[in-house]
């Protein structure tokens, strides 16, 4: 079903991108018909639509290329990707074990302290950091960190090194753990209500058994469906995080490549995402079954 | 015959011998204690198009390429042409062939000597359609023998009017006089380009490591969309008196993360925010800096039968013109330092002075009076009107302003509306619009890279203004040595004409830290140098 459903994704994404008016030369001066002409030559754009696709298509198969940027004009579709992929795989993973080192285990206590101050705590907290997204997180831990208390560096990459990575992750992780933490709380609550939490408890199973071994896995399903789509957003990296702290990751090249329609990198990226979520989704449809031994494919 | 620069070489003696003084830790020339660290950080808005000079096509690009490669000649800080790679030139009796004598001691970074088939090699290139540069216009503006045949392919590349005389000496072949052809020099275009790198590395011969440039740095390190590094380059022929170890340019996208990281030190320079301008002048007065920009905002009027039928009257289009409050414009929304503009070339603009227009010497009151005395005299009582402009906050905010001035005084009922940036460029391109926000910035600093705009065959008369009077004048310029009543003339009648509404004249606008010197902040084009620049020590 894979292979289909990316066939669909480039023909659809090809359609649309060379429908947008404008293309990737029209710029404030305008190029000499002569001179746009030769341009359009060299990168087989004055081909018709449908060769266009067959030789993008031809070029992935026989030779992996995904095509020159007409933008950044030293650098190929693979090149961006190389180098940006392995900067958003890093802070992405830390993303995803932070949300759910701290998303998890919060929403937990909440469900299982309801009512008490430790539960308004964890349902503030959530609250605040979904007032604070992260295009305004990220300016205001820059202020705090970089120039008040001048710890960490205010943006780059430099190789991932640790302290260049701290303020992209929170900046990027707060809002998802807000989510997870109010999810795990209200299924873990709804859990706690149902049936065989009441038998495990009537048997006399010790509170510490019944919450690890019987409440949290039905508890996380839902988190699991949340998790699917936040995977590839955090892997492909982040327009905000990337534009904000300069990661250099893919996510400034989502947007860019489309307001610059540099439809390689358009057509890159887009493939690379669907890629992802195609995988994600398989993952984490095994994920379910492994959490619910019912669920079977 | 004449021979130019023949003071440089005085200066350049008076330098050189300064040059043992820096090692001390003073500056050659000025004597000013150095600073132990000299390494220039600064903030560039995207990522860079290419290092490759026929090839890249943006400001910060060029800028780069700048301290890379060396062209023919170079600017000092007011924006003079001083020697480069080349020493003198002389010109022929007919003023179409130009010979450069080149330096003998301009070596590529690899040691090879930088020589006049570098050149030749490079500018075939860049007219050359196998090349594909989006910059291949550049060589008709510079206007060589055969630029248009070699363009579309119909010559070979060999045909163009440049040619190598020994190693050491450069022939341009001109199609027909063209006084300001030295100042094309300066530009990253017709920056000469090492054919042994190129073939060696295809696309990728600008990385580190594999880049072979003749100027004062070299790239060491790049990493896409993070930053850029480049460091002086050993074998450049004035090394000597170069100061500035590092230059690092950091791409922030983000104009206000900039801003907090110039504040934290990380950067010497950065870009001010829009609407920050004023509040950094109160707080940091020593480190704002405004500079004149050889640009014009303005708006343009389509003139086609797609355009709206009440501006044919070029009473209306004057009247609109009139109406339009520009003090409003750029003290109360600008706010930094722009100029309102009555004529379509900047007064930065070399060898130009602004004619004195009826419109700039009077009141806003009697302009107003006069925009609706125009109106009146077309018999034209307010009309709808669609105003477009591509999306921005300032843009938006200017927008707004001249629609309620036009709405006030003259009854116009002003529909905006914004597109996104190359919807917008299509639909202007296409004259799919009734008035539109356009600027213009020029290439090289002399009137014809503005007002060849209104010329009827230029690719960039997005208004479709078409008079012949102002063709003719326009040829005239080019071959006249002395152009100012020309220039006069054709902004006279495009101010009778009204084809497009001149609104300000831009400024540049930075922070600097106060410890760097050496900027050119006279060069109107801002063509900098880093090799320029020092820090003091304080």
């Amino acid at each position: 079903m894979a292979l289909p459903t990316l066939l669909i994704l480039v023909i659809v994404t090809f359609v649309l991108m060379h429908a947008a008016p404008g293309g990737p030369f029209t710029s404030e001066k305008p190029l000499p018909p002569q001179v746009l002409a030769n341009i359009e030559a060299k990168y087989g754009l004055n081909e018709p639509l449908y060769k266009q696709i067959f030789m993008y298509l031809q070029g992935i198969v026989t030779e992996f290329d995904f095509g020159p940027s007409y933008v950044y004009k030293d650098r190929t579709v693979n090149d961006i990707i190389a180098q940006g992929l392995p900067v958003t795989l890093t802070y992405g993973a830390w993303v995803i074990v932070l949300m759910l080192a701290v998303g998890v285990p919060l929403g937990m206590i909440a469900a299982l302290k309801q009512n008490t101050w430790i539960d308004y705590l964890a349902v503030g907290f959530s609250i605040l950091a979904d007032l604070l997204p992260n295009f305004i997180m990220g300016p205001i831990l820059i202020l705090i960190f970089t120039l008040w208390l001048g710890w960490l560096p205010g943006g780059g990459w430099n190789g991932g090194q640790w302290e260049y990575m701290v303020m992209p992750v929170i900046a990027l992780a707060t809002s998802y753990m807000a989510s997870i933490t109010r999810l795990t709380r209200s299924s873990m609550l709804e859990v706690l209500r149902s049936n065989f939490i009441r038998t495990a408890r009537a048997k006399g199973l010790p509170e510490r058994t019944i919450i690890l071994r019987h409440a949290l896995k039905p508890a996380l399903m839902p988190v699991i469906s949340y998790l699917s789509p936040v995977f590839v957003y955090v892997i492909t990296g982040s327009f905000i995080v990337d534009a904000i702290f300069s990661t250099g990751g893919l996510g400034t090249y989502f947007t860019n490549a489309a307001f610059n329609r540099d439809y390689a990198v358009m057509m890159g990226v887009t493939l690379l995402t669907g890629g992802l979520t195609i995988l994600f989704n398989l993952f984490v449809d095994l994920l379910y079954s492994w959490i619910d031994p019912q669920i079977r494919y | 015959m004449k021979n130019v620069f023949k003071t440089f070489a005085v200066a350049s003696t008076i330098a050189l011998s300064a040059s043992l003084a820096w090692a001390a830790g003073t500056h050659p020339i000025t004597g000013e204690a150095l600073a132990d660290d000299q390494t220039f950080t600064y903030r560039v808005l995207d990522e860079a198009s290419s290092y490759d000079p026929q090839l890249l096509e943006d400001v910060d690009s060029s800028k780069i390429a700048r301290d890379l490669f060396e062209g023919l000649y170079n600017q000092d800080s007011q924006g003079n042409l001083i020697p480069g790679v080349a020493l003198s030139h002389t010109i022929s009796d007919d003023k179409t062939v130009y010979t450069f004598k080149l330096r003998d001691n301009a070596k590529w970074s690899d040691g090879k000597p930088v020589t006049a088939n570098d050149f030749v090699y490079a500018w075939r290139r860049l007219a050359d359609p196998a090349t594909a540069s989006a910059y291949q216009w550049y060589i008709n503006v510079m206007g060589v023998k055969n630029n248009g045949p070699v363009s579309d392919g119909s010559l070979p590349p060999s045909e163009l009017g440049v040619a190598a005389l020994d190693d050491h000496t450069l022939q341009v072949t001109l199609e027909k006089p063209l006084p300001y052809f030295p100042l094309t020099t300066v530009h990253t275009s017709a920056f000469p380009t090492p054919q042994w790198a190129v073939e060696a590395h295809g696309n990728e011969w600008t990385r580190p490591g594999n880049i072979v440039a003749n100027g004062a740095y070299i790239m060491t390190e790049y990493v896409a969309n993070e930053r850029s590094v480049r460091e002086r380059n050993p074998m450049y022929w004035n090394n000597d008196n170069t100061i500035m170890e590092k230059v690092t340019a950091l791409i922030i996208n983000d104009e206000n993360v900039a801003l907090t990281r110039y504040m934290a030190g990380e950067l010497d320079q950065t870009d001010i925010p829009s609407g920050q301008f004023n509040r950094l002048q109160q707080s940091n007065p020593d480190e704002t800096v405004v500079v004149p920009e050889l640009c014009t905002y303005y708006y343009t009027i389509n003139l086609t039968d797609t355009g709206n039928p009440a501006l044919q009257d070029v009473r209306v289009r004057q009247a609109l013109s009139y109406a339009i409050d520009r003090d409003i414009i750029t003290k109360n929304i600008l706010q930094a330092g722009q100029k309102p503009a009555y004529a379509f070339t900047p007064e930065a603009t070399a060898g130009f002075t602004p004619p004195a227009s009826p419109m700039a010497s009077m009141t806003q009151a009697e302009r107003d009076a006069k925009a609706k005395e125009l109106m009146a005299a077309a018999g034209v009582d307010g009309f709808d009107l669609e105003l477009m402009y591509n999306t921005s906050e300032s843009h938006k905010k200017i927008a707004i302003a001249i629609s309620q001035m036009w709405k006030q005084k003259l009854g116009v009922n002003v529909t905006l509306s914004n597109l996104e940036w190359k919807t917008y460029l299509d639909a202007r391109g296409s004259q799919n619009y009734q008035v539109a926000r356009a600027g213009w910035c020029g290439d090289y600093n002399e009137a014809s890279t503005f007002l060849d705009l209104v010329g009827s065959e230029s690719g960039y008369n997005d208004a479709k203004y078409n008079n012949p009077k102002v063709d003719e004048l326009l040829a005239q310029a080019k071959v006249s040595a002395d152009t100012q009543p020309i220039y006069t003339e054709i902004e006279q009648i495009l101010a009778t004409d009204t084809p497009i509404i001149p609104i300000y004249q831009y400024t540049a606008n930075f922070l600097m830290k106060t410890n760097v010197k050496g900027w050119p902040y006279d060069n109107v084009e801002q063509n900098n140098y880093s090799r320029d620049l020092y820090k003091v020590a304080e």
